[in-house]
């Protein structure tokens, strides 16, 4: 009867599971392994500025069309001011505005994007832009050049291409001299090959971004040419002329206006930092159940603090440790200290790293015993022995860790990461084994428990696994079931078919 | 792998993960354990029952009375202490005299010399609970140090060979003599080293024995040979270990019996998780013979009536011509 409960209670037990999981992956499109994932990048505009004494408006461009990416959110942290978006000649603008504030202010504007090729961005078709108006002597100069780069030219892109040769010559004819008499940097160039574009008829405009690389402080924005060929809009290098858009170049703001328009502040400055992050195709997956309007997210260990993250991450393959004590000791038969002790020393090796924790645990172990061998002869009472050898313990980490530090081995400090009261109950469980039953029962139990320790600690170590429960902590379900199924095995532990070999009748 | 698991099935040999969760937790209720568990507890319940037990000369049940310790002995020579919740022969101290030359000094049964404050050391350490299952605190046993009758003198290093009984829902499954070694340092627990002999239920006769899962004709310390000897009062250990059912409510239980020079078969402790090795000692699976048991199980019996039953059924000669 218990039999068929605990069956029943498994199947159901999986089936949630499996359905769970496998509508968080097929419909919500959480991925199964880990590197499956698009890079989500976080790009923050910090904004600061002195606060003048009447009202303060905060006009900053941000991103619109960005070829390349596509945006997953956008926020604001600013205390006190308005926040609205508007769309501007040169695409969106960020405006805060407040009636009044008091010295330094500081507003952060963050967006968040993924990388996805398929974004092209869905312009519309600029009109032909009308002829500049430049002054003389400017005026004949540009027609002089404009006359020369078609004649050794085929289409715009050409065109584009031999414009920016002329004008980025080291040595320069007299007309590109003059016009560039003026240009200070980069975006002022820029601003003059767009103008002369226009003076040829052809659309352009600069845009403004930066590469996403890594973690970026301080990232510079870059200024690049874009023209529209009557089809397409594309990209050239200002510097060189080729036409190109370097990889992960993510377009902040188009146009030649400024970046931000700070109306009753002063000494504006304005700093981007770009961070990587990696919960990447999950954090899409997020943004599609939030769009689809599932509620399955807002259950998801992502939706939960960073810091809380990680200790889940590492809390969530307990079980799976634990589903291995339970096959080695119900099924393959394996002595080991204490019920959970191997599960949290698997832990710490995490940490340690297995070579290194089995020989810190051995060490720690061995010079305890020895210790606790001593304290024997002083026959002092339970509790005040057990206390003895916790706190010989504590000691020992820290001359361990201590004359590891000394000697430049740095895996050593990783010693403090044991769990010193599972390692002190050990060690007197051990040295009561050792005395009862002999030190060959006493080590078999020892290596027992690293044996079993060192298998909980590759499985719970699997990168894939970890993502895998992670992600979907209903598989974890699955685990219970089985253990569920493991507490009703009935038949031999392995290690018994040795054990009553001799009752096999032949 | 597997064709030996079947085999082992097929010859019915009980596993631990069966024995756990078929028999001690179907049979044994968890509020029934403290009537085995605690041996202070078990010896009153068989003397109510009538049990033969070993005399009890006192108990120390806190740090303070641990001076009463000298009080306690002084009109006894030999004597045991045993941690009343202690497992597997853990912490148990057997004293078989005084030191003629050196006061307050005792004789372990190994021959070593004891002192008066290294038994009161052992007692506080029983007291605290270093012995006991749950690490509670503990009460320390000071009782009759039994002379062991020399029917097993020849195939004993030191210590008392004991008889260990598994009785199934109160019939005598199987039975085994357990005789101490010098690996076992006296103590007749076959994981601490000591040799497992099988018996014969139904002539109360020693088959061969059992070491460390390996089966062996004779003693490894005297080389005396271990079949064949004949239990003494074999009847009696067997009543007395089917009376244990009516003593403890436990349906799978082990009986521990000694058997005394001078007073016969003595009840000294019964165990609520009897160990698997028997089956290796008798050559022969419990579950072949808890099956029978089951099926031929009459809820009227008296332990007498079911005592007979066992001998009659269960001769080891007959088990085996069943596989022959």
């Amino acid at each position: 009867m218990t039999q068929r409960y605990v069956l029943v209670l498994a199947v159901l037990l999986t089936i949630v599971g499996l359905s769970m999981f496998v509508y968080k992956w097929q419909v919500l499109g959480f991925p199964l392994s880990e590197n499956q994932d698009t890079p989500v990048w976080t790009i923050e505009s910090a904004i600061s500025f002195d606060s003048g004494p009447g009202s303060i408006k905060v006009n900053l461009h941000i991103p619109t069309l960005t070829p390349g990416f596509r945006q997953l959110n956008e926020n604001s942290v600013s205390r006190g001011y308005g926040f609205s978006v508007n769309y501007g000649s040169g695409g969106r603008e960020a405006q805060w505005a407040i009636r009044r504030a008091d010295g330094r202010q500081t507003i952060y504007y963050r967006i968040s994007v993924f990388e996805d090729p398929g974004s092209e961005q869905a312009d519309t078709t600029p009109p032909f832009p009308p002829p500049p108006a430049i002054n003389e002597p400017f005026r004949t100069a540009v027609d002089v050049i404009v006359a020369e780069v078609r004649e050794h030219s085929a289409d715009t892109a050409s065109f584009t291409t031999e414009l920016l040769r002329r004008l980025n010559d080291p040595s320069p004819d007299p007309n590109v001299e003059l016009l560039m008499s003026e240009v200070e940097n980069d975006a002022d160039f820029v601003d003059v090959a767009t103008m002369m574009l226009a003076a040829a008829r052809i659309p352009a405009r600069m845009v403004r971004g930066f590469e996403l690389s890594g973690r970026q402080r301080n990232a510079d924005l870059e200024p690049w040419l874009e023209i529209h060929d009557g089809d397409r809009w594309r990209f050239f290098n200002p510097t060189t002329g080729e036409e190109n858009l370097p990889d992960r170049f993510f377009i902040w703001w188009r146009g030649n206006e400024q970046l931000i328009n700070v109306e009753g502040g002063s000494n504006v400055e304005v700093d981007f930092a770009v961070q990587e992050a990696h919960l990447d195709a999950v954090a899409i997956a997020k943004s599609q159940a939030a769009k689809s309007g599932a509620t399955m997210f807002d259950f998801s260990l992502h939706s939960l603090p960073i810091q809380t993250q990680a200790v889940y991450g590492v809390l969530l393959m307990i079980p799976i440790g634990a589903l291995v004590m339970v096959v080695m000791r119900n099924i393959v038969g394996i002595d080991a200290f204490g019920t959970f002790m191997p599960v949290l020393i698997a832990l710490a090796f995490r940490e340690t790293k297995l070579v290194w924790g089995i020989v810190l645990f051995s060490i720690l172990v061995a010079l305890g015993l020895s210790i606790r061998f001593l304290l024997e002869r002083l026959r002092l009472l339970l509790v005040p022995r057990l206390s003895a050898v916790l706190i010989v313990v504590v000691l020992l980490m820290l001359i361990i860790s201590l004359l590891s530090h000394k000697m430049g081995m740095e895996t050593g400090l990783s010693v403090a990461l044991f769990p010193m009261v599972i390692i002190a109950m050990t060690i007197e469980r051990m040295s009561v084994v050792w005395e009862e039953r002999g030190p060959a029962d006493a080590m078999r139990a020892g290596g027992g428990s690293l044996l079993v320790a060192t298998i909980a600690y590759i499985f719970m170590g699997l990168g894939w696994l970890e993502h895998l429960v992670f992600t979907f902590p209903e598989l974890l379900l699955i685990v219970l079931a089985l253990v569920l199924l493991m507490g009703r095995y009935t038949g031999y532990r392995l290690l018994e078919l040795g054990r009553f070999k001799a009752l096999i009748n032949n | 792998m597997f064709a030996t698991a079947r085999k082992l099935r097929e010859a019915g040999v009980l596993g631990l993960n069966e024995r756990n969760a078929e028999f001690i937790m179907r049979l044994n209720p968890r509020r029934l354990y403290p009537r085995v568990d605690d041996k202070a507890l078990t010896k009153q319940l068989a003397l109510e029952a009538g049990m033969a037990v070993p005399d009890l000369f006192g108990i120390i049940d806190n740090q303070g009375d641990v001076r009463r310790f000298a009080e306690i002995v002084k009109d006894h020579d030999s004597f045991v202490v045993k941690p009343a919740q202690g497992s597997g022969g853990d912490g148990i101290l057997v004293i078989t005299g005084r030191s003629k030359r050196k006061r307050d000094t005792f004789r372990r049964s190994s021959g070593l010399l004891i002192t008066e404050a290294e038994i009161a050391h052992s007692l506080s350490n029983i007291v605290s609970g270093q012995y006991s299952l749950s690490g509670n605190p503990d009460k320390a046993l000071i009782e009759y140090c039994v002379h062991f009758d020399p029917v097993f003198a020849e195939v004993s290093y030191q210590g008392v060979p004991d008889v260990r009984v598994i009785v199934y829902r109160g019939y005598p499954a199987m039975a085994m003599v357990r005789l101490p070694t010098r690996a076992s340092d006296g103590k007749a627990n076959l994981h601490q080293g000591a040799v497992g002999a099988g018996v014969d239920i139904a002539l109360g006769e020693t088959l061969t024995g059992v070491l460390k899962n390996e089966v062996v004709d004779d003693h490894p310390d005297t080389g005396a040979l271990i079949a064949g000897l004949k239990i003494p009062q074999w009847d009696f250990i067997l009543e007395s270990a089917a009376r244990g059912y009516e003593v403890t409510g436990l349906g799978y239980l082990g009986v521990d019996m000694v058997i005394d020079r001078d007073r016969g078969p003595l009840m000294l402790e019964m165990n609520a998780r009897p160990g698997l090795n028997i089956q290796i000692a008798n050559g022969i699976g419990l579950s072949t013979r808890i099956r029978h048991i089951d099926e031929i199980y009459d809820a009227e019996a008296t332990p007498a009536e079911r005592a007979a039953t066992a001998r009659r059924e269960f001769s080891a000669h007959r088990q085996i011509s069943i596989f022959q």
